[in-house]
């Protein structure tokens, strides 16, 4: 509609590593508290700046999916059930379990492989290739719209329907199983 | 300094909106802007509100601070930032902190994609009316955290009640705005999200989106003024706060600056979904009837309606000083309300000015059209009994749902019709 003139991105690493920052404080945070509360808002944070994230890779459209859907609707979810439970009784309880063994082991692996993948990109070897990013930010919803629903382009259409039906038949389960009699 | 004096000047030729011309400048005079025309409004509906209630009761309201109390919500104000600020004793300290601020944040927030006219936005952004949904939603958050942090029932309760209601018309709203954002998908150029381009798929289309496709457009609107009192927690829906039943609901235990903080949100909110519903249903800036009167003669007269509106005000402060009691005692006061007649008797003469009036003129109608949905909002609040909360979920989940599916079918069916029609006949010809 309005064609947004493209203008250059300001202060990209800033905003980058400042959300990057913010997302990993938040996620420590989540599992660190002993509050289930607090651990929420963590994540809410956590969810918020990844979707600024998403704003920076120019897909407004999943930022906004992601603050309605995550941080609006999940998250308020989550919320409610947690406020029924008795914080009291949580905050007793023993916070981590002892496999200190196998969590080493798993953390080693995913950084071992972490690094590899960064120093073989820097030494020249494309293990993946650099995007051509289109500055034109007031395409992404169309471009969405295009990939799900267009006859010619739309290739995800079936995956989509599949996993919103997913979600109905775990509705519908839910219903079933709360309800005695329907 | 001649470089930054371009800078600033070079935006007023650009003719767009400071976020899309990058100037960094003007957008960040915009935002005060908005920020302090909004604060401003909160002030004046808190008296308006109390005002208009009162005479709905057939009482006078408040008289006492200035005349006819135009002062009260000054005094309010002060009365709050003297309050004693107390924190109950087994709160969650931080949440209960954090909580105003979410609320405050949120309402706030939304402001930089209302388009109060097609350049005076903070910005225009391709998900605009997705934009302020999401953020909006954001506000149940605070409120659920501050009935939790308050480690107190009522509250708690009022939480519960109030994640619960905004969640379920969440999903209303979301279906009637989808439906006009359908319709804007029969624009030349395509649907849009952008706030400014639904406004603008109105104008190109000659008619606002609640007169289109008569009476769905109607219906749309209907689900969302609906959805949109719920939303904000007012009466009838005020259950989260149902002051008889729950003290003050979410923010029983709240008091002094961070009690206005969830006044000033709770306010400032209600102009976000009123300002969501001119822009999708009501034409957003664009004056009444741009196309069936749009002679010179009728563009001269509708843009001198926001001046005569404010002459108009500044008589009735002169026609009600006239009226003033003449004891001493209310001289004072008396002097005070002509002043602020001759105030806005000389904003109308300046919004006469042609240079001003065509800059203004969409500021004016969009908000005027919000200030008409302010009105609704005290009127329901004056004559609707509170729903029980059975009642709510069932009107949110029985009533508005289907129909809001069953609308979006239709608008999609009505819309498409050509193309369907177009189908049907090769079937039948094949």
């Amino acid at each position: 509609m309005n064609p947004v003139t493209a203008n250059p991105p300001v202060a990209t690493p800033f905003f980058f590593y400042g959300l990057a920052a913010i997302m990993l404080i938040g996620g420590i945070l989540v599992i660190t508290r002993k509050n289930a509360v607090h651990s929420a808002m963590a994540l809410i944070t956590t969810l918020l700046a990844q979707a600024a994230l998403y704003l920076m890779l120019y897909a407004p459209f999943v930022a906004g999916v992601q603050i309605i859907l995550y941080a609006g609707g999940i998250m308020v979810l989550f919320l409610f059930v947690i406020m029924l439970i008795s914080i009291e009784r949580n905050m007793k309880e023993r916070q981590f379990n002892r496999q200190w063994l196998v969590g080493i082991v798993a953390a080693a692996g995913l950084g071992g492989l972490l690094i590899a993948v960064y120093t073989t990109t820097t030494k020249g070897a494309v293990l993946f290739p650099e995007g051509n990013v289109s500055y034109v930010e007031s395409q992404n919803t169309q471009a969405i719209a295009g990939l799900l629903f267009d006859r010619m382009t739309g290739m995800y259409m079936f995956a989509f329907e599949i996993a919103s039906l997913l979600l109905l038949v775990a509705i519908i389960g839910a219903v079933v199983m709360a309800k005695k009699r329907i | 300094m001649h470089e930054f004096v371009q800078y600033i000047l070079s935006y007023l030729d650009s003719n767009q909106t400071p976020g899309a011309a990058g100037n960094i400048f003007w957008a960040v005079v915009y935002v005060l802007l908005v920020f302090a025309g909004l604060s401003v409004a909160v002030i004046c509906m808190n008296w308006l509100e109390r005002k208009i209630l009162a005479h709905m009761q057939v009482r006078l309201g408040p008289m006492r601070v200035g005349p006819h109390g135009l002062l009260q919500p000054i005094a309010d104000a002060l009365k709050l930032l003297l309050k004693e600020d107390i924190i109950p004793d087994g709160a969650d300290k931080i949440v209960f902190w954090v909580a105003p601020f979410i609320v405050v944040l949120a309402a706030f927030t939304v402001f930089v994609v209302v388009p109060f006219g097609p350049t005076h936005a903070i910005t225009d952004m391709n998900i605009g009316i997705l934009f302020m949904l999401g953020v909006s939603s954001l506000a149940v958050l605070g409120i659920v955290t501050a009935g939790w942090a308050s480690n107190s029932h009522y509250p708690l309760i009022g939480a519960l009640r109030s994640s619960a209601q905004m969640v379920s018309y969440e999903v209303a709203m979301g279906l009637a705005v989808v439906s006009a954002v359908m319709m804007t998908s029969l624009s030349v150029d395509g649907g849009t999200l952008s706030m400014i381009g639904i406004v603008e798929a109105q104008k190109e289309q000659g008619v606002w989106f609640l007169f289109k496709f008569f009476p769905l457009g109607l219906i749309a609107f209907g689900i969302f003024a609906i959805a949109m009192v719920a939303e904000t927690n007012r009466a009838p829906f005020d259950l989260p706060e149902a002051e008889s039943e729950l003290t003050a609901g979410f923010h029983t235990e709240y008091s002094g600056f961070r009690w206005s903080l969830f006044f000033l949100a709770e306010y400032s909110a209600m102009i976000a979904v009123s300002s969501i519903a001119v822009t999708l249903w009501v034409g957003g800036w664009m004056r009444p009837f741009p196309n069936l009167l749009n002679g010179p003669t009728c563009d001269l007269a509708f843009s001198l309606i926001p001046g005569l509106t404010f002459v108009f005000l500044a008589g009735m402060c002169f026609f009600n000083t006239v009226r003033m009691p003449k004891h001493p005692l209310f001289r004072i006061q008396t002097i005070g309300l002509a002043g602020f007649g001759v105030v806005l008797g000389l904003i109308g003469l300046v919004m006469f000015v042609p240079a001003v009036r065509i800059r203004i003129d969409d500021i004016f109608w969009f908000s005027a059209k919000v200030a008409g949905f302010m009105y609704l909002y005290i009127w329901y609040r004056g004559t609707f009994p509170r729903y029980r909360f059975d009642q709510l979920m069932k009107v949110g989940w029985k009533v508005l749902l289907p129909i809001g599916f069953a609308l979006l079918i239709a608008t999609a069916v009505v819309g498409m019709r050509t193309e369907l029609w177009a189908q049907v006949q090769e079937v039948l010809h094949r």
